[in-house]
Parts: C-alpha cells; structure tokens; sequence
C-alpha cells in the first residue's frame, strides 16, 4: 500500500510504516483528544485563507481517521493527494489508492464493518461507477464518510462542476450534506464522522461540495488549532457490532434471504429497508445539534424566496445582498444544509408566507426542485420556479437569479 | 458617493504579460487594505500570446460570488489583439459589460471599432480609456513586461481601491514573498525580470514607479471620477 503514496517498495520488501508515523516526537503523535463538543463548539478558531481541498484536510488531519482509500478523479485527486501527506505524517493510519471506485467502494465498507473510521472520496463519474456499491452501504449500516466533489457525468466528457450525479446518490439510503464553502467542507466533513457513528444513526455520510469552485479556489476558513483531534470511532456502541458475522447484516450477507423462501426475503428486506430510511431521519437531532440544522434561512417573512444548496447558496447570497441594496427589495433564502434526511418539515415552515419560490441548480436535471416540490405539495400555494440553471461548469450569475426574481427589469446584456 | 465598493473585473490579455499576475496583486493588494477579494485564472494552454483572461473580484464589503465573472463592470485589455484580433476567450470584448461599466485598453491610439461595437458600447453607456501601458512600461522601467503593473495602477486609480500603499505591500509580498507559488511560465518570465534588475529592490522600485505613473495619467485625465460608482 506504500507505493502508491509516493514510497519506494522493493520487490520481495515487506511494506513498511513511514518513519514519520512511527516516530513517538511526530506532530500527531502528540495529538490531543478532545470530545466533539469542544472540537465544534469550544475549541479556539483561528482564520485561514485556503482552498476547498486544503479544507477537507484540515478536516482529516482532525478527525482521528483510522483508513483512507480512494481512487484518483478530477477535482478529488488534490484533496486524496493531500491524505496521502497525512498518512505519512502519522495523522491517518492507513492509506491506499484502489484499482478504480467499484473497489475503492468494497474495500471501505470492509474497513469499516471492520470498526475502523474510515475515509473515502470520489468525483462524478467515479461515484457513478461506484455506485452499486455505495448504494449497498446502508442497508449495510456502514458508518464511514464519502467526500463527492462534483463534476459532470454525462457526454460530452468534461471536469468541470456540475452537481448531477447527486440525484442517482438521493435515494440510496445514505445521509448526505451539500456544502456551500470552504467552511462548510471543514466543518461538515468534521462533524459527518460522528453524526456517521452515533448508535441510532449508523449510517454512510456523504459530503457534497462542487467540484473547482470550492475545492479549488481559497476561502476563509475558521479552524480549530491542529493538535487535537476527535474522539476515537467506538464500533461497540452502533447499531451493528463490528465484525459479528452471526448477525444482521454481515449474516444476511452469508446467509442471504434470498435463499430462503420468498416469504422471508420480502420481510427481511422490507423491514430492514423501512430501518435504513428511519436511521436516516434520526440523524436529524444530531444535525440540529452539530450542524446549526438542516436549513439556514435568511428574510424569511419575504415574499419571494430563494432554495439553494451547495455553490447556488453563495450566487444566492449575493442576488440577496444585490436585490435589498440596489433595488430596496428583499428576498428570502433557504440553504439547504443536508439533503439527506430533507428538511421538509424546515421548508414547509420558512416557505409558509412565500408567494414565489426560485429553486436556482448546478445541474441540468433540476433534482432539488423536485425534492422542493414534493415537500411543499399540499402546504404551499407559491408558485415553484424551476431555475434558474446553469450546468456543465460554468458559474451561476447573479444577473440570472435578479433576471428570475424581477422579470420586468433587464440585469444582463 | 456611496462608500460601498464593489468591482467585479474581467482581465483579458496574452500569455506572458502577466494578466494572472496582475489580477493576484489587485487582488492581494485589496486583501491588504483590509477589503476582501477573490479570483479566478483562466486560460487554455499555459503558452506565450495565447488568449489569456482573469477574473478578480473586490470589495470593501462581503464577497460571497464562486467562478467566473459573467457580467463584470470593469474591463481591463492588456492587448490591442484582444480587441483586433480576437485573442480572447470572451468575443466580443466587452460582451456581459454593465450599464456605466469601465473598459481600460492597453492601447497608444484609440482602436478603430465596427459600428455594431460603438453603439453597443454607448448603449451600455460605457467609459472606454485608452491607457499607452507599455509605453509608461518602457519610460519608467525600461521593459515591456511591466505593462502589468501600467495597467493595476491605472485600474486602481480609476476604482479608488486598492490605495497605492496597499498595492506596493502587495507587489512587495509577489515578488519577495516566500510562499508564493507560480506556473512554470510564469517562474521563467520572474527570472527574466529579476536578471534585468540586478537587484529585487531595484524591481520593486521600477514596478512601483509604472503603477504610480499610471495612477496619475488616470488621475490627470479625470477617469477617476466619473467611473467609481459603475453598477454591480
């Protein structure tokens, strides 16, 4: 596993611990551990301008991961490349590169059914290969964490940041967070570990981020100081004990009701399917708890309001910011905080005056106005505006959410 | 006048006069005088003359915008080929350009538009400067490579921010900053300069004598003015 992190491996040669990890005087080797409530809440934060990659490996360094795996794809590489310097400093105990995601995929959720915390990351086309496996890591009960950084999927090819894929990823059973920034990279992908572990969740967390905007451009992120870390992943306090195969799930993996009589299948997989979906909607309490809740809303008596998630919060933001000083009009905004449980509960109360609602997306498909459409059915006569969109890797201008807002006035040339 | 500022600027130019590395001292230099700033390179192959843009955000206030600037409202052109022969990514030049927007062309003459240019631009009501940025380059510094530095100073004046202090803190951090970390083009291009001036200090000094003279050719044609409150 040391070949791929940039150590020579001599054939015949036993693979070997970098020295810096087994040295006693390293850096992380005198990390303290701290509780996440002082990690989140107490510990002192200090400004750093860095990028979205930087972010999530300040994040790591922090997180007390015992094994990363990954496979390299644009725009994750720079941010797995960055573990692999970790590694070698003693902040992550293992780390390797899989063959391709379907493997990287399997071989995390080993690692975590082992009771380890465990990292991975991937990007567009990556997690659509990955996918069947990354589907099957709930119903596993699975508590790792997948960092996506999204690009586009579809021909033709293209790098760039599109966030489409996260609708093949909505309905998998995994628990997933949209961040809108540098900070929001940090922090979720601190916090999703934890929120990962907890007995009554014991779930995969996602963290979402679009691809280049955020992982490669700086942003000021608040960071707690280096030399502490979380608390250790405690495998025997999950819904799952690590490694018993004499129960659900690893002996329904050995003993699949599928060899049992229809009957049995269909009850087995219905209950423990209808588990996974409530094991998700119990993570709520958790990320009210340690994320400030699924939603952040700004102006929420306004009229007009605007739901975003991701990179579209920020264009959002500044519309907002545009609309009240330069127009003297103001605009409501929803960032949707986690996808996965939806904050359909949140929605249906910040959009209950809303006469308009703008749902502006990353992607071609439009899979939050859907989702926004489905929690609203019943509990809202706004009218749900399906845009503004941009996809295959350009910028959402505010221009085009002001344009949306305010047809009557021209913003763009 | 409004003491809210906020200039969303597209720099277009050629590979090898320092577009991106202007953009980083605008940019750096805001941070310095205490604003916020964020920007975005972008060019195709990293090669000499080919088309070059970056696209800088500044500020006094928050910044919260991601990517490109689609719809800036300043406009710098660092070339006449930008504009006369199309070496730009963005056709034409001042295509997304807002309402009272500022364009600054590195130009000695004013460049002979197409009516269909002319009326676009009135309409939009933009304020078109024609800076002679290599020539003040060649004048105070003796090279074209500080054609850069002609056209931040320019610009600066123009906006009111960055002040000129910030910006010599920020060249100062470009060129003897440790951390700073360059494309390989771009590092040969450093050391072209830096043997031409035997001395960093000497550098420094020249680079500062370009953007103040172009400060003040802006100031002395009162461009500053009329183009500080262009629309976001």
């Amino acid at each position: 596993m040391a070949d791929s992190a940039g150590v020579e491996v001599k054939p015949g040669q036993a693979v070997q611990a970098p020295p810096q990890a087994a040295s006693a005087g390293s850096e992380a080797s005198r990390q303290r551990v701290v509780s996440p409530e002082y990690m989140f809440f107490e510990a002192p934060r200090e400004r750093a301008f860095i990028t979205g990659s930087e972010a999530a490996k300040e994040a790591i360094r922090r997180a007390n991961v015992d094994i990363a795996i990954s496979y390299p794809i644009t725009p994750q590489s720079e941010t797995m490349q960055q573990v692999g310097a970790l590694w070698a400093e003693g902040y992550v105990k293992e780390y390797y590169r899989g063959e391709e995601e379907f493997g990287v995929m399997s071989a995390i959720a080993g690692a975590s059914r082992s009771g380890a915390r465990s990292l991975t990351a991937t990007a567009g086309p990556g997690l659509m290969r990955g996918m069947e496996v990354v589907a099957s890591w709930p119903g596993g009960r699975m508590p790792l964490v997948l960092l996506i950084m999204c690009r586009v999927i579809n021909a033709p090819l293209s790098i760039q940041p599109d966030n489409a894929e996260l609708a093949y990823l909505l309905n998998s059973g995994n628990i997933i967070f949209h961040a809108e920034n540098q900070q929001d990279f940090f922090d979720f992908a601190l916090k999703a570990f934890i929120i990962s572990e907890k007995p009554e969740v014991t779930l995969p967390v996602a963290v979402a981020v679009d691809g280049f905007f955020v992982t490669h451009a700086r942003g000021y992120v608040m960071l707690p100081p280096s030399d502490i870390k979380l608390t250790p992943r405690d495998p025997y306090h999950e819904a799952i004990p690590a490694m018993d195969n004499e129960n659900p799930p690893a002996r329904i993996s050995r003993d699949a009701p599928i060899q049992k009589s229809n009957f049995i299948s269909y009850h087995v997989h219905a209950s423990w399917q209808q588990e996974v979906w409530a094991a998700v909607e119990r993570s709520r309490k958790y990320i009210d708890k340690y994320m400030g809740g699924l939603v952040e809303v700004v102006n929420p008596d306004a009229d007009t309001i605007i739901v975003a998630s991701g990179s579209a919060v920020s264009q959002s933001r500044e519309a907002v910011r545009q609309a009240e000083e330069d127009l003297g009009e103001r605009i409501g905004l929803v960032k949707v905080r986690s996808l996965r449980p939806f904050p359909t509960r949140e929605l249906r109360e910040a959009c209950k005056n809303a006469k308009r609602i703008l749902v502006p997306e990353f992607n071609c498909v439009g899979w939050l106005h859907r989702e926004v459409c489905t929690a609203l059915y019943g509990y809202s006569n706004a009218e749900i505006i399906p845009g503004p969109r941009v996809f295959g890797g350009i910028s959402l201008p505010t221009e085009m959410i002001l344009q949306y807002i305010f047809p009557d006035k021209k913003f763009a040339f | 006048m409004n003491n809210k500022k906020r200039f969303n600027i597209r720099m277009a130019g050629i590979g090898g006069q320092g577009v991106v590395t202007a953009s980083h001292i605008l940019s750096n230099g805001m941070v310095i005088m205490g604003g916020e700033s964020t920007l975005v390179p972008f060019f195709g192959s990293e090669k000499r003359l080919a088309p070059v843009e970056s696209y800088v955000r500044i500020a006094n206030g928050k910044i919260y915008e991601i990517g490109e600037i689609i719809y800036p409202n300043v406009i710098m052109i660092f070339h006449p080929q930008v504009i006369t022969h199309g070496k730009s990514y963005t056709m034409p030049f001042y295509s997304g350009l807002k309402p009272d927007g500022v364009v600054l062309i590195n130009s000695d003459t004013p460049i002979n538009l197409v009516a269909d240019e002319v009326r676009e631009l009135e309409e939009r009501n933009a304020h078109i400067y024609y800076l002679p940025a290599t020539t003040i380059a060649r004048e105070k510094a003796d090279t074209d490579l500080a054609t850069n530095m002609a056209m931040v100073g320019a610009i600066s004046a123009i906006m009111g921010i960055p002040d000129l202090p910030s910006l010599e803190q920020s060249v100062k951090e470009r060129f003897l900053g440790k951390g700073f970390v360059v494309s390989g083009g771009t590092a040969a291009l450093d050391n072209v300069i830096e043997r031409k001036f035997a001395k960093k200090e000497q550098l420094l000094k020249k680079n500062m004598e370009v953007i103040s003279a172009a400060y003040n050719y802006a100031v002395e044609h009162g461009w500053a003015a009329a183009s500080q409150t262009a629309k976001v």
